[in-house]
């Protein structure tokens, strides 16, 4: 009994995560006028009309592009300046360790809109709005909590007598770093990595903000304000959502333990 | 030698955490400084030659007549509420159900990172679609061919309302039971064993030892959840923006809308600088708890 409770659980659980998913991706493979029959079709006919519209009609690759190169570069950023502040609040002797932790707690949850028109305005006076460093610059700030957080912890976590042993045998202090600890970082880097680039992609508000131009569009903006000419192009908007999509659910079975154990870093310890 | 070496190891540290301190200082605290002086004022994009005079608290006293905001700080409150004590209820069972070893369960814990790692955007249009009016998925799973009872679920105040609640319980329950799956994974099975021996039945094991220990993770996870779930935005703006008749206006939205849709930069961000302090007071109170529900748990 207990035994098929579990299953029965597990089984729902599973059915309910993926089930709007994948009726989502089965629209994107339903030709227009099966989109909108009423009632739903259930079996879609196969077809890649939606995504090739998506394509010529509404620039699905260029958001593709920006994404890559927004969530990219902020990963790439967020990553470098992580390490280095990771690597100081776990094992070097600084000063307001605690306070600095608490306020990077602090800035990964207060709401966006605190901060969104003060940003707008230096960007705006910069002449940054509608470029990559325009939306860049705040992902790495938002982000940043969260890299510093998992490398701490990581950093936290490697044993003292390697950095000791190249201590006695001459290396500086960054030495140490570069030579010894990084390189065994290596596996919390890319923890924090997957999870930088996940939020860096899928981040909306800010986005919607700075990027006012089509050109400069994520997937996510874009996404948002598809619009028909009459009514919603519900295939081509499930099909963006699936480009969207894919790459992430490819991350999440592949690195599933390693995402699992990045979110909990910062709450467990 | 000594002093000396200690000296280059703080500044090498303060090096190291420099380029993090000017990020977070020019992008995060400033701007939160910014707002406040900002919602001193009287500023409207559209009308550059207005100037920005300042006009002391007229912002706040205006806020403070405004009906539409208070209806978002209702909607925002019931959303946290509603949606936080869901998700973590689910969190809680889906983290016990699969806190044990058996064969697929990392495909399993895969499945249920899905909603988590989907665009809000993503999940935002999936939802709207399936709650359509006419192509809507519910519609057809309840009232089948039977197109006039098929209901407008988005165009309803309480059910648009229930609608975002859903969409935010479906992705976000997931990361709620990571987290108190990780809470769970350190409870040393030799507690339920000797619990048992003593003649404990299930439902005292969970509550005596499974519940006092995985605490700490819940209130954690109840503290990120809050914290999310009051800057909600993404789901409100695709979903229905703020409709119908304000029925799913929520703070972040509302002062976005103000700030940017109709430009009034200053009342704008009056709502901002509200909307801080309150998201500031909140995570104190939950860091104080915390504080003493993990003494407790030490000292027990």
């Amino acid at each position: 009994m207990n035994r098929f409770l579990f299953y029965a659980t597990t089984f729902v659980v599973v059915f309910m995560s993926l089930l709007p998913f994948a009726w989502f991706l089965n629209t994107s493979l339903k030709t227009p006028i099966e989109v909108t029959a009423i009632p739903p079709v259930l079996l879609p006919s196969g077809t890649l009309h939606s995504y090739r519209s998506a394509i010529t009609e509404y620039n699905l690759l260029h958001f593709v592009r920006n994404s890559v190169i927004v969530a990219g570069l902020t990963t790439f950023f967020t990553i470098l300046i992580s390490v280095f502040a990771g690597y100081a609040l776990a094992r070097l002797r600084l000063r307001y360790k605690g306070l600095i932790m608490g306020s990077l707690l602090l800035v990964s949850m207060f709401p966006q809109i605190s901060i969104a028109g003060p940003v707008w305005r230096i960007l705006h006076a910069l002449g940054w709005l509608n470029t990559y460093q325009g939306l860049v610059l705040p992902y790495v700030t938002l982000t940043l909590p969260l890299g510093v957080w998992i490398l701490a912890v990581f950093f936290t976590e490697l044993p003292d007598e390697l950095e000791d042993a190249a201590r006695i045998d001459g290396c500086s202090h960054v030495q140490t770093l570069f030579r010894i600890m990084i390189p065994l970082a290596a596996p919390g880097v890319f923890t924090a990595a997957i999870l930088v680039f996940i939020y860096a992609w899928n981040e909306f508000f800010f986005a919607l903000l700075i990027m006012t131009q089509q050109k400069f569009q994520t997937l996510p903006v874009g996404i948002a304000l598809f619009q028909g000419q009459y009514t919603l192009p519900w295939g081509e908007i499930a099909a963006a959502s699936t480009v969207a999509t894919v790459p992430l659910v490819l991350l999440v079975f592949l690195f599933q333990k390693r995402i699992v154990r990045g979110l909990s870093a910062g709450a467990v310890k | 030698m000594k002093p000396s070496s200690r000296a280059k190891e703080r500044i090498f540290a303060l090096a190291l955490i420099a380029p993090c301190f000017l990020f977070v200082v020019t992008f995060a605290f400033y701007p939160i400084i910014y707002s406040f002086y900002l919602s001193l004022h009287r500023i409207i994009l559209g009308i550059p030659s207005l100037g920005q005079p300042f006009t002391g608290l007229e912002n706040y006293r205006a806020l403070l007549h405004d009906r539409i905001a208070l209806h978002s700080l209702i909607n925002t409150l019931m959303f946290v509420f509603i949606s936080t004590f869901l998700e973590i209820l689910f969190g809680l069972v889906i983290a016990l159900v699969i806190n044990r070893h058996f064969r697929g369960r990392g495909m399993v814990r895969a499945a249920i990172l899905v909603p988590w790692a989907i665009p809000t955007v993503v999940s935002s249009q999936m939802w709207r679609f399936i709650f359509n009016d006419q192509y809507g998925l519910l519609n057809y799973i309840l009232y089948g061919s039977d197109t006039s009872s098929y209901n407008a679920w988005l165009a309803d105040p309480v059910y648009a309302f229930s609608a975002i609640v859903a969409a935010d319980v479906w992705k976000t329950s997931s990361f709620a039971a990571l987290l108190i799956l990780a809470g769970l994974q350190v409870i040393p099975d030799e507690l339920y064993e000797a619990a048992e021996i003593d003649g404990a039945g299930a439902w005292q094991r969970f509550r005596r030892i499974t519940l006092p220990l995985v605490k700490p993770a819940i209130l954690i996870a109840l503290l990120f959840r809050t914290m999310d779930a009051f800057r909600v935005f993404d789901l409100v703006f695709v979903m229905t923006q703020g409709g119908p008749a304000d029925s799913t206006n929520v703070l972040q939205f509302y002062g976005y809308k103000k700030m940017f849709t109709e430009g009034l930069m200053g009342y704008g961000s009056t709502i901002s600088v509200v909307v801080f302090l309150m998201a500031l007071i909140i995570s104190v109170i939950y860091i104080r708890v915390m504080g003493k529900g993990m003494l407790k748990a030490k000292n027990a």
